[in-house]
């Protein structure tokens, strides 16, 4: 709880930081960059279970621990991801998102 | 009182041959599968000869018979209430039945091995043949309507497997198809009997329906149809069945043309055995006919009367002498139901359902020879028409002598086994209706003369030009002859009235001399008057022809009802029901289903661009659909 | 100060956040993602969460981004700029952007966030974070960390069966 700040200014820097994450996820097209942007939206909800935590119920720690786990999903994430992209690599020398499109149908 | 379970033995053992011949038998010779047939069936013969003889003579002594039920097992148990047994049931008429069916299947089986030698299937063909002693032996020995069901139309089929077993001939497919096909409209009605009867009854079994006297038809009585009460119904449906198994007016049309199939076949299902099941199945229900629906009963006299006698006229004027045999079968088959027809139950009054099962029995052993018989004629001369044939008595003494006991058996000559049968119908209908007795009367002159006109054409007369000289068949068909004539013969003496009756109590019958002398000398009439014009070739058959004009040829073209049969079915059902309805289903049922198909096919070609491939576009859908979805719960479910 | 300190770190994460998104050099991108999740423990120690923080040191800027740096090195060349986004997907991007932040800052902002006034904060200490997350009881959070455990064993398996090369598979890149 910090004095002079409300829940409000954390909210709405995790919610920017969410939406830019999404935006990246969107725009971009190589593999890498879209799992830096999801690393991005995970961070921002870590934020938002940390504020709601602090500011509404601090006599416990829920939020705390959520966002423990959150750390750990996103760290076996980040590492089933990243073997992915090496292997998608491996088959096409390239981690473009458009050229991996074989099973659309 | 000895344990009957054995009896369970008598149609297993053809059942085991059929399933190992019909797996194993193209690896066998020819011989071995025939061999092990006749010696299973054999068997079951011997195990028949001795129940008989336990049941009917060294345990009961003079007192009524009881029905036992040796075996019965659960088979199916769909609810509480509707459960099907399969099991034996013995009792005067089935006892009597397995003896003639294994008696007569044996020796179709013992004759067929020298008849069929060579033939192509021979190991198919005795496969087929223990499967039709199976089914048979089921639907005589069933302890409930339905297993009748189901063993009758195994019945059916082994008939038409049989039928059909020359299946490169065009002809005996379409005599096993029409044979397959009448009697199975004609099960429909039985199927629809057995429905109604056991839904308002609540019980297949025998052993409640059959008590004289039970309430089980009490739902029965306040439902009627058409003004016609619901047990009539019921047992006018059952009984088609049986008009259908046993070739009656108008579902007779498919039993001369079953003659395609071999001869012992004929003999073995189309003359003894599967024919008189449908008797055997009025005679099976007779207490429900007798006091649920005496109209029925009535109705089931009549068309064996008209059966008879209309058979018997076709019979006179065919050449084909399989056919001739064929027609006589039929008419037969009326006999035992015109007896039927006319009995009542219990002691002197059920004389008729003893005449019944007497006359089946002896009918059995006869006809079976005329059929035997005329197989070692055609064994012998390649051909079916009488005027192949002639002079015979010369070339094969002992078909000759057969022969003649079983025509002078079938009319009704004594001391031969028709005689004794023939003569406890006629009193029978004699003393209840006077109609019908005068029908069979007649018939029984017309079925002498066309008897003999067969014997005297097939053994007398001139020789044709044979191609080679005609012989005597083989000891292993002569044997069946020789046993089956001693049967004609000799087996009126078997006291009927004390073994098989309608309440299972032995009866004394007295001598209707009244009745036997006229029908001794309508039969002698018949045959005096084959002798004059048969006896010698001479030119009077042709000229009486003649003169009888039309009669004559409509009598030749079976009065026309194949004809009218193809008439209606083609002419009318086709054309005007059937096509109208096959264009429904092409155009109406079959379009719209092919349209459902095509739309999707259509629909889904279209749609599959959707699926890009482009992870980015399907991220984008996915946060506008949770944006939707957020605003849509927010602010229309009010959540805010 | 923390005032100060909240705005300096919000301005860090959201200025690097967007270069993140923006940058053509993938290297430096997630270059600027490190800065953003090191400005992000920053905000954990100001609402107090050290030990939290210290994790999001350790395992996000240690761990993960290490792991991201290793697999770029792997798979692109240092000095490859990307090409330009299709322009589609940049205005997707944009308007997915626009709209769900606008739509959830409203929404925010108009509600009205109560805290419960009896609550005491606790302190948040080594001890109680250990006996919490093994705990059967109330606040125990044995099970979810079970769980974690066998999500973790699973993705390392997952990640090894998949990343590995095939027997048969000639490779003239790894």
């Amino acid at each position: 709880m910090i004095q002079g700040i409300s829940i409000y200014h954390f909210l709405i820097v995790s919610t920017l930081m969410f939406f830019i994450g999404i935006a990246g996820f969107i725009i971009r097209q190589n593999l890498i960059t879209i799992l830096l942007s999801v690393e991005l939206i995970l961070n921002s909800v870590v934020i938002n279970f940390l504020v709601f935590n602090r500011y509404l119920y601090p006599d416990q720690l829920q939020g705390h621990f959520f966002a423990l786990f959150i750390i750990g999903v996103a760290a076996a994430e980040a590492s089933v991801a990243i073997a992915l992209i090496i292997n998608i690599y491996r088959r096409i020398h390239n981690i473009e998102s458009d050229n991996v499109n074989e099973m659309k149908y | 009182m000895i344990n009957y379970s054995y009896t369970i033995l008598i149609p297993l053992i053809p059942l085991v041959i059929f399933v190992f011949t019909g797996l194993l038998g193209m690896k066998w010779k020819p011989l071995v599968s025939g061999i092990i047939g006749t010696v299973g069936v054999g068997i079951s013969f011997f195990l028949s000869l001795f129940t008989a003889y336990e049941y009917f003579f060294a345990t009961a002594t003079g007192s009524a018979y009881h029905t036992i039920i040796p075996v019965n097992m659960l088979w199916l148990s769909f609810t509480h209430t509707l459960q099907i047994h399969m099991g034996v049931l013995l009792d005067p008429i089935s006892v009597m039945m397995i003896v003639v069916v294994t008696t007569i299947s044996f020796m179709a089986h013992l004759y067929s091995i020298g008849y069929m030698k060579g033939e192509r299937g021979f190991q198919r063909y005795y496969s087929f043949l223990s499967l039709f002693t199976f089914s048979m032996l089921g639907v005589v020995l069933a302890t409930n309507i339905f297993q009748i069901y189901i063993f009758w139309e195994l019945v059916g089929a082994s008939s038409f497997l049989l039928i059909g077993f020359y299946y490169d001939k065009p002809s005996a497919v379409a005599a096993a198809k029409k044979a397959f096909i009448v009697t199975r409209f004609a099960d429909l009605g039985f199927l629809i009997g057995i429905l109604i009867l056991s839904y308002y009854t609540g019980t297949f079994d025998f052993s409640k329906l059959l008590q004289p006297g039970t309430h089980l038809f009490a739902g029965l009585a306040g439902v009627s149809f058409l003004g016609l009460s619901g047990i009539t119904w019921a047992m006018a449906l059952i009984f088609m069945g049986a008009a259908g198994k046993s070739a009656m007016f108008p579902l007779h049309i498919w039993l001369p043309d079953a003659m395609e199939g071999p001869t012992p076949v004929s003999a073995l299902i189309h003359a003894a055995t599967m024919v008189v099941a449908g008797v055997f199945l009025v005679a099976r229900l007779f207490p429900i006919y007798h006091f649920q629906a005496p109209d029925v009963l009535i109705f089931i006299g009549y068309v064996g009367g008209f059966t008879s006698l209309i058979a018997a006229i076709i019979a006179m004027t065919q050449f084909d002498i399989k056919r001739v045999l064929a027609y006589s079968t039929l008419s037969q088959i009326g006999y035992m139901m015109v007896a039927l027809g006319v009995s009542g139950y219990g002691g002197e009054a059920g004389l008729g359902y003893m005449a019944s099962m007497f006359h089946l029995f002896t009918h059995a052993m006869f006809k079976a020879l005329l059929f035997l018989g005329a197989g070692s004629i055609i064994h012998t001369i390649h051909s079916n028409f009488m005027k192949d044939m002639g002079g015979l008595r010369k070339y094969m003494p002992i078909t000759h002598f057969t022969f003649l006991a079983a025509c002078l058996a079938i009319s009704g000559i004594p001391p031969f086994a028709g005689f004794f049968s023939k003569d406890e119908i006629l009193a029978a209908a004699f003393e209840s209706n006077k109609l019908l007795f005068y029908v069979e009367y007649i018939t029984a002159g017309l079925t002498s003369f066309y008897i003999f006109r067969l014997y005297f054409n097939i053994f007398w007369g001139k020789d044709p030009e044979y191609k080679h000289k005609p012989h005597e068949a083989p000891l292993n068909m002569t044997i069946p002859l020789i046993f089956l004539g001693l049967g004609s013969t000799f087996g009126g003496f078997v006291p009927f009235h004390k073994l098989v009756t309608s309440d299972m109590k032995p009866f004394t019958t007295v001598t209707h001399w009244g009745i036997m002398l006229p029908s001794v000398g309508i039969g002698l009439l018949g045959l005096a008057v084959a002798w004059v014009l048969y006896k010698k070739e001479n030119d009077l058959p042709d000229k009486i022809s003649k003169k009888l004009g039309i009669l004559y040829t409509s009598t030749y073209h079976k009065f026309y009802i194949d004809e009218i049969y193809l008439f209606v079915t083609k002419k009318i059902i086709f054309n005007y029901i059937a096509r109208p309805i096959a264009w429904f289903d092409h155009n109406i049922v079959d379009g719209f289903m092919i349209g459902v198909g095509t739309v999707t096919v259509k629909i889904s070609y279209k749609i599959k661009k959707f699926q890009s491939g482009e992870l980015q576009q399907y991220a984008f859908v996915f946060v506008a659909g949770v944006i939707m979805l957020a605003l849509f719960i927010l602010y229309s479910l009010g959540y805010h | 100060m923390n005032v100060f300190m909240f705005y300096l770190l919000s301005f860090i994460i959201l200025t690097f956040s967007v270069l993140t998104i923006t940058s053509r050099k993938m290297l430096r991108a997630t270059i600027y993602l490190l800065f953003v999740l090191v400005a992000t423990s920053g905000l954990y120690f100001l609402l107090n969460y050290q030990f939290l923080a210290a994790v999001q040191l350790t395992l996000y800027a240690g761990g993960i981004v290490v792991l991201i740096i290793f697999s770029i090195l792997l798979t692109s060349h240092i000095s490859q700029r990307f090409k330009k986004p299709e322009p589609w997907k940049l205005w997707m991007g944009i308007i997915a952007f626009i709209v769900g932040s606008v739509l959830v800052s409203w929404t925010l902002l108009s509600h009205n966030f109560i805290k419960n006034p009896g609550m005491k904060s606790t302190p948040v200490d080594m001890h109680l974070i250990g006996n919490q997350l093994l705990g059967l009881g109330k606040n125990g959070y044995v099970l979810s960390f079970e769980v974690i455990s066998i999500l973790l064993l699973a993705a390392m398996i997952t990640a090894i069966v998949i990343a590995k090369k095939e027997k048969n598979q000639k490779s003239d890149t790894l």
